[in-house]
Protein backbone atom coordinates (compact mmCIF):
# COMPACT_ATOMS: atom_id res chain seq x y z
CA UNK A 1 0.00 0.00 0.00
CA UNK A 2 1.03 3.53 -0.71
CA UNK A 3 2.17 5.78 1.74
CA UNK A 4 -0.35 8.32 1.31
CA UNK A 5 -3.02 7.93 -1.23
CA UNK A 6 -5.50 10.65 -2.39
CA UNK A 7 -8.78 9.75 -3.66
CA UNK A 8 -10.71 12.31 -5.71
CA UNK A 9 -9.91 15.11 -3.74
CA UNK A 10 -11.92 18.16 -3.93
CA UNK A 11 -10.47 21.25 -1.95
CA UNK A 12 -11.52 25.06 -1.93
CA UNK A 13 -9.58 27.84 -1.14
CA UNK A 14 -11.18 30.97 -0.10
CA UNK A 15 -14.67 29.64 -1.33
CA UNK A 16 -13.42 28.37 -4.99
CA UNK A 17 -12.58 25.37 -5.86
CA UNK A 18 -9.03 25.03 -6.88
CA UNK A 19 -8.80 21.33 -6.24
CA UNK A 20 -10.80 19.15 -8.28
CA UNK A 21 -11.36 15.27 -8.12
CA UNK A 22 -7.03 14.82 -7.75
CA UNK A 23 -6.40 11.39 -7.01
CA UNK A 24 -2.27 10.15 -6.09
CA UNK A 25 -0.51 7.66 -4.95
CA UNK A 26 2.67 9.01 -2.61
CA UNK A 27 5.06 5.77 -2.52
CA UNK A 28 7.59 5.51 0.78
CA UNK A 29 10.99 7.09 -0.19
CA UNK A 30 9.20 9.22 -2.95
CA UNK A 31 10.27 12.79 -4.23
CA UNK A 32 6.98 14.59 -5.72
CA UNK A 33 7.03 18.15 -6.69
CA UNK A 34 3.60 20.13 -7.03
CA UNK A 35 4.08 22.82 -9.67
CA UNK A 36 2.18 24.95 -11.48
CA UNK A 37 0.63 28.79 -11.46
CA UNK A 38 0.14 30.95 -9.04
CA UNK A 39 -3.84 29.99 -7.51
CA UNK A 40 -3.62 26.56 -8.93
CA UNK A 41 -4.20 25.08 -4.93
CA UNK A 42 -0.54 23.87 -4.56
CA UNK A 43 -0.28 25.42 -0.98
CA UNK A 44 -4.33 24.81 -0.07
CA UNK A 45 -3.30 20.84 -1.37
CA UNK A 46 0.40 20.45 1.08
CA UNK A 47 -2.65 22.33 3.82
CA UNK A 48 -5.31 19.07 3.13
CA UNK A 49 -2.08 16.63 3.59
CA UNK A 50 -1.34 17.97 6.63
CA UNK A 51 -4.91 18.30 8.21
CA UNK A 52 -4.84 22.01 8.35
CA UNK A 53 -6.98 22.28 6.30
CA UNK A 54 -10.69 20.44 5.69
CA UNK A 55 -10.80 18.87 2.66
CA UNK A 56 -14.49 19.20 0.73
CA UNK A 57 -15.34 15.76 -0.40
CA UNK A 58 -12.81 12.45 -1.29
CA UNK A 59 -10.32 10.92 1.28
CA UNK A 60 -6.35 10.90 2.23
CA UNK A 61 -5.24 7.36 3.21
CA UNK A 62 -2.08 7.06 5.29
CA UNK A 63 -0.11 3.60 5.61
CA UNK A 64 -1.21 1.67 8.61
CA UNK A 65 -3.05 4.93 9.40
CA UNK A 66 -0.37 6.46 10.01
CA UNK A 67 -0.80 9.92 11.77
CA UNK A 68 -0.52 13.15 9.56
CA UNK A 69 1.41 14.63 12.38
CA UNK A 70 4.00 12.79 11.85
CA UNK A 71 4.83 14.67 8.41
CA UNK A 72 7.53 17.60 9.20
CA UNK A 73 6.64 20.25 7.93
CA UNK A 74 8.75 23.06 5.97
CA UNK A 75 6.11 26.45 6.01
CA UNK A 76 6.75 29.58 4.65
CA UNK A 77 8.60 31.97 6.64
CA UNK A 78 6.01 34.30 8.38
CA UNK A 79 6.94 38.17 9.12
CA UNK A 80 6.39 37.49 13.04
CA UNK A 81 10.26 35.59 12.51
CA UNK A 82 12.25 38.58 11.52
CA UNK A 83 12.93 40.04 14.43
CA UNK A 84 11.82 37.05 16.78
CA UNK A 85 14.36 36.79 19.38
CA UNK A 86 15.11 32.61 18.91
CA UNK A 87 18.49 30.71 19.26
CA UNK A 88 18.90 28.00 16.36
CA UNK A 89 18.68 25.47 18.66
CA UNK A 90 15.92 26.62 20.22
CA UNK A 91 13.86 26.51 17.09
CA UNK A 92 15.42 23.26 15.96
CA UNK A 93 14.34 21.76 18.83
CA UNK A 94 11.07 22.88 18.98
CA UNK A 95 10.21 20.41 16.06
CA UNK A 96 10.23 17.56 18.90
CA UNK A 97 6.80 18.66 20.46
CA UNK A 98 4.32 16.28 19.46
CA UNK A 99 0.67 17.34 19.82
CA UNK A 100 -0.76 14.35 21.49
CA UNK A 101 1.57 13.40 24.49
CA UNK A 102 2.04 16.71 26.79
CA UNK A 103 5.59 16.89 28.26
CA UNK A 104 6.47 19.76 29.91
CA UNK A 105 10.55 19.69 29.10
CA UNK A 106 12.39 18.39 26.42
CA UNK A 107 13.95 15.13 26.99
CA UNK A 108 17.73 13.67 26.53
CA UNK A 109 16.21 12.04 23.38
CA UNK A 110 14.68 15.36 21.95
CA UNK A 111 17.70 17.12 22.71
CA UNK A 112 19.84 14.18 20.85
CA UNK A 113 17.21 14.42 18.39
CA UNK A 114 17.67 18.77 17.57
CA UNK A 115 21.61 18.05 17.85
CA UNK A 116 21.69 15.19 14.90
CA UNK A 117 19.33 17.27 12.70
CA UNK A 118 21.27 20.10 13.02
CA UNK A 119 24.52 17.97 12.26
CA UNK A 120 22.90 16.74 8.75
CA UNK A 121 21.97 20.39 7.99
CA UNK A 122 25.12 21.54 8.81
CA UNK A 123 24.11 24.19 11.20
CA UNK A 124 25.43 22.46 14.38
CA UNK A 125 28.14 25.04 14.45
CA UNK A 126 25.26 28.43 14.16
CA UNK A 127 23.69 26.27 17.21
CA UNK A 128 23.96 29.17 19.51
CA UNK A 129 23.34 31.75 16.92
CA UNK A 130 20.52 34.04 16.84
CA UNK A 131 17.48 33.21 13.84
CA UNK A 132 17.29 36.48 12.85
CA UNK A 133 20.48 37.55 12.47
CA UNK A 134 21.12 34.08 9.74
CA UNK A 135 21.15 34.34 6.09
CA UNK A 136 18.27 33.28 4.14
CA UNK A 137 19.40 30.08 3.04
CA UNK A 138 20.82 29.35 6.59
CA UNK A 139 17.31 29.71 8.42
CA UNK A 140 15.68 27.52 5.58
CA UNK A 141 18.11 25.09 6.80
CA UNK A 142 16.94 25.97 10.70
CA UNK A 143 13.85 25.45 9.80
CA UNK A 144 14.28 22.31 7.29
CA UNK A 145 16.44 20.67 10.42
CA UNK A 146 12.97 21.24 12.86
CA UNK A 147 10.85 19.41 10.26
CA UNK A 148 13.46 16.97 10.63
CA UNK A 149 12.89 16.74 13.95
CA UNK A 150 9.25 16.63 13.60
CA UNK A 151 9.67 13.31 10.96
CA UNK A 152 12.13 11.23 10.23
CA UNK A 153 9.58 9.68 7.33
CA UNK A 154 8.23 12.56 5.29
CA UNK A 155 8.88 15.73 4.85
CA UNK A 156 6.54 18.52 3.52
CA UNK A 157 8.26 21.53 1.75
CA UNK A 158 6.48 24.90 0.52
CA UNK A 159 8.34 26.62 -1.81
CA UNK A 160 12.02 25.71 0.26
CA UNK A 161 14.18 28.06 -2.12
CA UNK A 162 11.59 31.17 -2.25
CA UNK A 163 14.02 34.08 -2.09
CA UNK A 164 16.45 32.70 -2.12
CA UNK A 165 20.02 33.56 -3.96
CA UNK A 166 20.75 31.12 -6.88
CA UNK A 167 23.82 29.70 -4.73
CA UNK A 168 21.62 29.40 -1.47
CA UNK A 169 18.79 27.71 -3.69
CA UNK A 170 21.21 25.30 -5.32
CA UNK A 171 22.67 24.04 -1.70
CA UNK A 172 19.22 24.00 -0.57
CA UNK A 173 18.35 21.16 -3.08
CA UNK A 174 21.41 19.39 -2.76
CA UNK A 175 20.25 18.73 0.82
CA UNK A 176 16.75 18.00 -0.06
CA UNK A 177 18.06 15.54 -2.77
CA UNK A 178 20.42 13.65 -0.06
CA UNK A 179 17.44 13.44 2.80
CA UNK A 180 15.59 12.04 -0.30
CA UNK A 181 18.73 9.28 -1.01
CA UNK A 182 18.14 8.70 2.74
CA UNK A 183 14.96 7.35 2.54
CA UNK A 184 12.82 10.22 3.50
CA UNK A 185 9.89 11.03 1.71
CA UNK A 186 9.46 14.56 0.11
CA UNK A 187 6.58 16.41 -1.32
CA UNK A 188 7.42 19.88 -2.32
CA UNK A 189 6.19 22.55 -4.17
CA UNK A 190 8.37 24.56 -6.13
CA UNK A 191 8.53 27.00 -9.28
CA UNK A 192 11.77 25.91 -10.80
CA UNK A 193 10.80 23.10 -13.07
CA UNK A 194 14.26 22.64 -14.83
CA UNK A 195 15.41 21.66 -11.73
CA UNK A 196 13.27 19.50 -10.16
CA UNK A 197 12.39 17.69 -13.47
CA UNK A 198 16.43 16.33 -12.76
CA UNK A 199 15.82 15.34 -9.32
CA UNK A 200 12.60 14.47 -8.24
CA UNK A 201 10.90 11.12 -8.77
CA UNK A 202 7.55 12.23 -9.61
CA UNK A 203 5.67 15.74 -10.96
CA UNK A 204 2.45 16.59 -10.20
CA UNK A 205 1.33 19.52 -12.31
CA UNK A 206 -1.78 21.36 -11.45
CA UNK A 207 -3.68 23.71 -13.15
CA UNK A 208 -6.96 25.86 -12.72
CA UNK A 209 -9.05 23.61 -10.87
CA UNK A 210 -7.95 20.55 -13.11
CA UNK A 211 -4.44 17.96 -13.44
CA UNK A 212 -2.17 18.92 -16.37
CA UNK A 213 -0.20 16.34 -15.37
CA UNK A 214 0.86 13.59 -12.26
CA UNK A 215 3.52 10.94 -13.15
CA UNK A 216 7.31 10.34 -13.72
CA UNK A 217 9.42 12.99 -13.37
CA UNK A 218 11.34 11.85 -16.48
CA UNK A 219 7.71 11.42 -18.73
CA UNK A 220 6.86 15.08 -17.99
CA UNK A 221 10.21 15.95 -19.45
CA UNK A 222 9.63 14.44 -22.55
CA UNK A 223 6.28 16.04 -22.91
CA UNK A 224 7.85 19.22 -21.43
CA UNK A 225 10.53 19.07 -24.81
CA UNK A 226 8.24 18.38 -26.88
CA UNK A 227 6.45 21.58 -26.81
CA UNK A 228 3.75 19.69 -24.48
CA UNK A 229 1.59 21.47 -21.88
CA UNK A 230 3.99 23.50 -20.03
CA UNK A 231 4.41 26.01 -22.89
CA UNK A 232 0.72 25.68 -23.70
CA UNK A 233 -0.49 26.64 -20.52
CA UNK A 234 1.69 29.02 -18.85
CA UNK B 1 17.44 53.23 52.64
CA UNK B 2 16.85 51.89 56.09
CA UNK B 3 13.91 54.26 56.55
CA UNK B 4 12.05 53.11 53.46
CA UNK B 5 12.60 49.61 54.61
CA UNK B 6 11.31 50.14 58.08
CA UNK B 7 8.43 51.94 56.55
CA UNK B 8 7.81 48.98 54.86
CA UNK B 9 7.30 46.78 57.52
CA UNK B 10 6.13 49.17 59.75
CA UNK B 11 3.15 50.35 57.60
CA UNK B 12 0.84 47.22 56.47
CA UNK B 13 -0.27 48.60 53.12
CA UNK B 14 3.18 49.10 51.68
CA UNK B 15 4.39 45.14 52.67
CA UNK B 16 1.28 44.30 50.66
CA UNK B 17 1.72 46.70 47.76
CA UNK B 18 5.25 45.52 47.38
CA UNK B 19 3.82 41.75 47.37
CA UNK B 20 1.35 42.11 45.05
CA UNK B 21 3.36 44.73 42.73
CA UNK B 22 6.27 42.03 42.36
CA UNK B 23 4.11 39.30 41.86
CA UNK B 24 2.18 41.34 39.01
CA UNK B 25 5.68 42.47 37.46
CA UNK B 26 7.25 39.16 37.08
CA UNK B 27 3.76 37.83 35.54
CA UNK B 28 3.21 40.67 33.21
CA UNK B 29 7.14 40.49 32.57
CA UNK B 30 7.08 37.10 30.78
CA UNK B 31 3.50 37.33 29.15
CA UNK B 32 4.69 40.74 28.12
CA UNK B 33 7.44 38.70 25.74
CA UNK B 34 4.68 36.58 23.91
CA UNK B 35 2.45 39.59 23.33
CA UNK B 36 5.06 41.90 21.84
CA UNK B 37 6.34 38.55 19.52
CA UNK B 38 2.86 38.40 18.84
CA UNK B 39 2.25 42.20 17.57
CA UNK B 40 -0.34 42.62 20.48
CA UNK B 41 1.50 45.17 22.74
CA UNK B 42 -1.58 47.61 22.91
CA UNK B 43 -3.72 44.32 24.38
CA UNK B 44 -2.84 44.66 27.70
CA UNK B 45 -3.50 48.62 27.44
CA UNK B 46 -7.32 48.01 25.89
CA UNK B 47 -7.72 45.14 28.69
CA UNK B 48 -7.22 47.05 31.49
CA UNK B 49 -9.79 49.92 30.34
CA UNK B 50 -12.24 46.91 30.34
CA UNK B 51 -10.91 46.03 33.45
CA UNK B 52 -11.99 49.26 34.46
CA UNK B 53 -15.60 49.31 33.37
CA UNK B 54 -15.97 45.78 35.10
CA UNK B 55 -14.13 46.89 38.37
CA UNK B 56 -17.16 50.19 38.43
CA UNK B 57 -19.66 47.45 37.40
CA UNK B 58 -18.83 44.96 39.95
CA UNK B 59 -18.44 48.54 42.80
CA UNK B 60 -21.72 49.47 41.45
CA UNK B 61 -23.08 46.25 42.47
CA UNK B 62 -21.46 45.71 45.43
CA UNK B 63 -19.96 42.06 44.76
CA UNK B 64 -16.20 41.68 45.37
CA UNK B 65 -14.31 43.52 42.51
CA UNK B 66 -11.89 40.92 41.10
CA UNK B 67 -14.43 38.13 41.15
CA UNK B 68 -16.50 40.19 38.70
CA UNK B 69 -13.77 41.72 36.65
CA UNK B 70 -11.46 38.79 36.07
CA UNK B 71 -14.01 36.51 33.92
CA UNK B 72 -15.15 39.83 32.14
CA UNK B 73 -11.74 40.53 31.04
CA UNK B 74 -10.96 36.95 30.79
CA UNK B 75 -13.98 36.70 28.05
CA UNK B 76 -13.20 39.94 26.35
CA UNK B 77 -8.85 39.07 25.93
CA UNK B 78 -10.34 35.42 24.64
CA UNK B 79 -12.70 37.59 22.06
CA UNK B 80 -9.70 39.91 21.50
CA UNK B 81 -6.80 37.25 20.67
CA UNK B 82 -8.76 34.72 19.06
CA UNK B 83 -11.47 36.70 17.14
CA UNK B 84 -9.64 39.80 16.61
CA UNK B 85 -8.86 41.29 13.06
CA UNK B 86 -11.79 38.90 11.54
CA UNK B 87 -14.35 41.32 11.66
CA UNK B 88 -12.68 44.31 12.72
CA UNK B 89 -8.95 44.87 12.56
CA UNK B 90 -7.08 43.73 15.71
CA UNK B 91 -5.81 46.92 16.72
CA UNK B 92 -9.08 49.10 15.95
CA UNK B 93 -11.15 46.71 17.60
CA UNK B 94 -9.09 47.27 21.14
CA UNK B 95 -9.35 50.40 20.70
CA UNK B 96 -13.66 50.21 20.29
CA UNK B 97 -13.49 47.85 23.22
CA UNK B 98 -11.48 49.61 25.52
CA UNK B 99 -12.83 53.00 24.80
CA UNK B 100 -16.50 52.20 25.41
CA UNK B 101 -15.32 50.19 28.49
CA UNK B 102 -13.86 53.28 30.13
CA UNK B 103 -16.76 55.39 29.06
CA UNK B 104 -19.28 52.69 30.94
CA UNK B 105 -16.94 52.42 33.77
CA UNK B 106 -16.90 56.75 34.51
CA UNK B 107 -20.50 56.41 33.82
CA UNK B 108 -20.98 53.94 36.15
CA UNK B 109 -18.75 56.09 38.90
CA UNK B 110 -20.08 59.54 38.01
CA UNK B 111 -23.65 58.72 38.30
CA UNK B 112 -23.74 56.30 40.86
CA UNK B 113 -20.92 57.65 42.75
CA UNK B 114 -20.94 54.89 45.36
CA UNK B 115 -18.11 56.70 47.16
CA UNK B 116 -15.66 54.48 44.79
CA UNK B 117 -12.46 56.71 44.25
CA UNK B 118 -12.43 56.72 40.22
CA UNK B 119 -8.31 57.99 40.38
CA UNK B 120 -7.33 55.17 42.45
CA UNK B 121 -8.25 52.49 39.55
CA UNK B 122 -7.10 54.81 37.00
CA UNK B 123 -4.07 55.62 37.96
CA UNK B 124 -3.20 52.98 40.82
CA UNK B 125 -2.51 53.47 43.93
CA UNK B 126 -0.38 51.55 46.77
CA UNK B 127 -3.21 51.70 49.51
CA UNK B 128 -5.56 50.29 47.42
CA UNK B 129 -3.98 46.98 48.38
CA UNK B 130 -5.94 45.22 51.44
CA UNK B 131 -5.38 41.90 52.61
CA UNK B 132 -7.74 39.60 50.89
CA UNK B 133 -6.32 40.98 47.34
CA UNK B 134 -2.57 40.03 48.79
CA UNK B 135 -3.73 36.62 48.85
CA UNK B 136 -5.69 35.73 45.85
CA UNK B 137 -3.24 38.01 44.11
CA UNK B 138 0.13 35.43 45.36
CA UNK B 139 -1.98 32.93 44.46
CA UNK B 140 -3.48 33.84 41.42
CA UNK B 141 0.43 35.05 40.23
CA UNK B 142 1.83 31.56 41.10
CA UNK B 143 -0.98 29.88 38.93
CA UNK B 144 0.24 32.39 36.12
CA UNK B 145 3.75 31.41 36.53
CA UNK B 146 3.37 27.66 37.14
CA UNK B 147 1.47 27.38 34.33
CA UNK B 148 3.45 29.63 31.88
CA UNK B 149 6.68 27.38 32.97
CA UNK B 150 4.41 23.98 32.25
CA UNK B 151 4.00 25.21 28.90
CA UNK B 152 6.90 27.00 28.16
CA UNK B 153 8.11 25.04 25.32
CA UNK B 154 4.57 24.90 23.56
CA UNK B 155 4.16 28.74 23.82
CA UNK B 156 7.12 29.45 22.30
CA UNK B 157 6.56 26.96 19.26
CA UNK B 158 2.81 28.39 19.23
CA UNK B 159 4.37 32.31 18.98
CA UNK B 160 6.93 31.47 16.67
CA UNK B 161 4.93 29.38 13.75
CA UNK B 162 1.50 28.63 14.43
CA UNK B 163 0.81 26.99 11.18
CA UNK B 164 4.07 24.51 11.98
CA UNK B 165 2.98 23.87 15.74
CA UNK B 166 -0.67 23.20 13.93
CA UNK B 167 0.91 20.55 11.70
CA UNK B 168 2.57 19.16 14.35
CA UNK B 169 -0.93 18.34 16.13
CA UNK B 170 -0.87 21.29 19.15
CA UNK B 171 -4.16 22.97 19.85
CA UNK B 172 -2.63 26.22 18.85
CA UNK B 173 -6.66 28.00 19.68
CA UNK B 174 -5.79 26.29 23.43
CA UNK B 175 -2.51 28.02 23.66
CA UNK B 176 -3.61 31.47 22.43
CA UNK B 177 -6.42 30.96 25.04
CA UNK B 178 -4.49 30.04 28.07
CA UNK B 179 -2.73 33.14 27.15
CA UNK B 180 -5.25 35.57 27.12
CA UNK B 181 -6.59 34.35 30.73
CA UNK B 182 -2.98 34.37 31.96
CA UNK B 183 -3.11 37.85 30.43
CA UNK B 184 -6.08 39.06 31.83
CA UNK B 185 -5.81 38.05 35.31
CA UNK B 186 -2.67 39.75 35.38
CA UNK B 187 -3.58 42.83 33.87
CA UNK B 188 -7.03 42.66 36.46
CA UNK B 189 -4.41 42.32 39.40
CA UNK B 190 -2.29 44.50 38.66
CA UNK B 191 -4.24 47.49 37.59
CA UNK B 192 -5.09 48.39 41.39
CA UNK B 193 -1.51 49.07 42.03
CA UNK B 194 -0.52 50.24 38.51
CA UNK B 195 -3.88 52.06 37.54
CA UNK B 196 -5.80 50.92 34.30
CA UNK B 197 -3.36 54.04 32.24
CA UNK B 198 -0.14 52.62 33.33
CA UNK B 199 -0.04 48.83 33.44
CA UNK B 200 0.50 48.16 29.46
CA UNK B 201 3.89 49.65 30.58
CA UNK B 202 4.15 46.52 32.70
CA UNK B 203 3.72 44.27 30.08
CA UNK B 204 5.61 46.18 26.95
CA UNK B 205 8.60 47.69 28.60
CA UNK B 206 10.58 44.44 30.03
CA UNK B 207 10.28 42.80 27.02
CA UNK B 208 11.20 45.64 24.08
CA UNK B 209 13.91 46.44 27.11
CA UNK B 210 15.54 42.54 27.14
CA UNK B 211 15.46 42.22 23.11
CA UNK B 212 17.42 45.43 22.84
CA UNK B 213 20.00 43.36 24.06
CA UNK B 214 19.17 39.55 24.32
CA UNK B 215 18.56 37.56 20.89
CA UNK B 216 17.19 33.89 22.64
CA UNK B 217 13.61 33.32 23.83
CA UNK B 218 15.40 32.08 27.14
CA UNK B 219 17.68 34.95 27.89
CA UNK B 220 14.91 37.65 26.63
CA UNK B 221 12.68 35.63 29.45
CA UNK B 222 14.68 36.03 31.65
CA UNK B 223 16.52 38.86 31.57
CA UNK B 224 12.37 40.69 30.99
CA UNK B 225 11.70 38.90 34.35
CA UNK B 226 15.07 40.55 36.37
CA UNK B 227 14.04 43.89 34.79
CA UNK B 228 10.66 43.87 35.52
CA UNK B 229 11.09 42.82 39.31
CA UNK B 230 14.22 45.81 39.26
CA UNK B 231 12.62 48.52 37.30
CA UNK B 232 9.85 47.69 40.23
CA UNK B 233 11.32 48.24 43.06
CA UNK B 234 13.24 51.28 42.47
CA UNK B 235 10.06 52.79 41.08
CA UNK B 236 8.36 51.45 44.40
CA UNK B 237 11.25 52.61 46.51
CA UNK B 238 11.08 56.52 44.42
CA UNK B 239 6.91 56.42 45.24
CA UNK B 240 7.98 55.65 48.65
CA UNK B 241 9.99 58.59 48.89
CA UNK B 242 8.57 61.01 46.78
CA UNK B 243 5.17 61.03 48.96
CA UNK B 244 2.75 61.89 46.81
CA UNK B 245 3.93 60.27 43.23
CA UNK B 246 2.01 56.90 42.67
CA UNK B 247 3.52 54.07 42.06
CA UNK B 248 2.46 53.66 38.88
CA UNK B 249 3.91 56.96 37.11
CA UNK B 250 7.73 55.70 39.24
CA UNK B 251 7.71 52.33 38.15
CA UNK B 252 6.87 53.08 34.19
CA UNK B 253 9.59 56.33 34.61
CA UNK B 254 12.21 53.92 35.84
CA UNK B 255 11.31 51.30 32.91
CA UNK B 256 11.55 54.17 30.45
CA UNK B 257 14.93 54.80 31.41
CA UNK B 258 15.83 51.26 31.31
CA UNK B 259 14.68 50.58 28.19
CA UNK B 260 16.94 53.95 26.75
CA UNK B 261 20.00 52.49 28.47
CA UNK B 262 19.58 48.93 26.92
CA UNK B 263 18.77 50.66 23.71
CA UNK B 264 21.79 52.28 23.84
CA UNK B 265 24.22 49.69 24.80
CA UNK B 266 22.04 47.72 22.04
CA UNK B 267 22.66 49.88 19.25
CA UNK B 268 26.63 50.28 20.45
CA UNK B 269 27.29 46.70 20.33
CA UNK B 270 25.93 46.43 16.58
Amino acid sequence: MSLITLNNLNMSYEGKRVISNLSLEIEEGDYLCIVGENGTGKTTLLKGLLGLKKIDSGSIVTKDGTSLEKIGYLPQQTPVQKDFPASVREVVISGTISGSVFKPFYSKKDKKKAIEAMKKLEIDHLSKKSFQDLSGGQKQRVLLARAICASQKVLVLDEPVNGLDSIAAQEMYEIIDKLNKDGITIIMISHDIKRVIKNSKHILHLGQQKTMFSGKSSEYKLAAENGGFWERNI
Amino acid sequence: MREIISDIFSYQFLSYGLIVGLCVSLCASILGVILVLKRYSMIGDGLSHISFGALALASVLGFAPLKVAIPLVALASILLLRFGGKIIKGDSLIAIISSSSLAVGILLISYFGSGTDMNSYLIGSLYAVEKNDVILSVVLSMAVMTIFILMYNRIFSVTFDEEFSRATGMKVNFYNTVIAILVSVTVVIGMRLMGALLISALIVFPAISSMRIFKSFFSVTVSSVIISAFCFLTGFCLSIIFDSVPAGSSVTLVNLFVFIVFSVIGAIRK
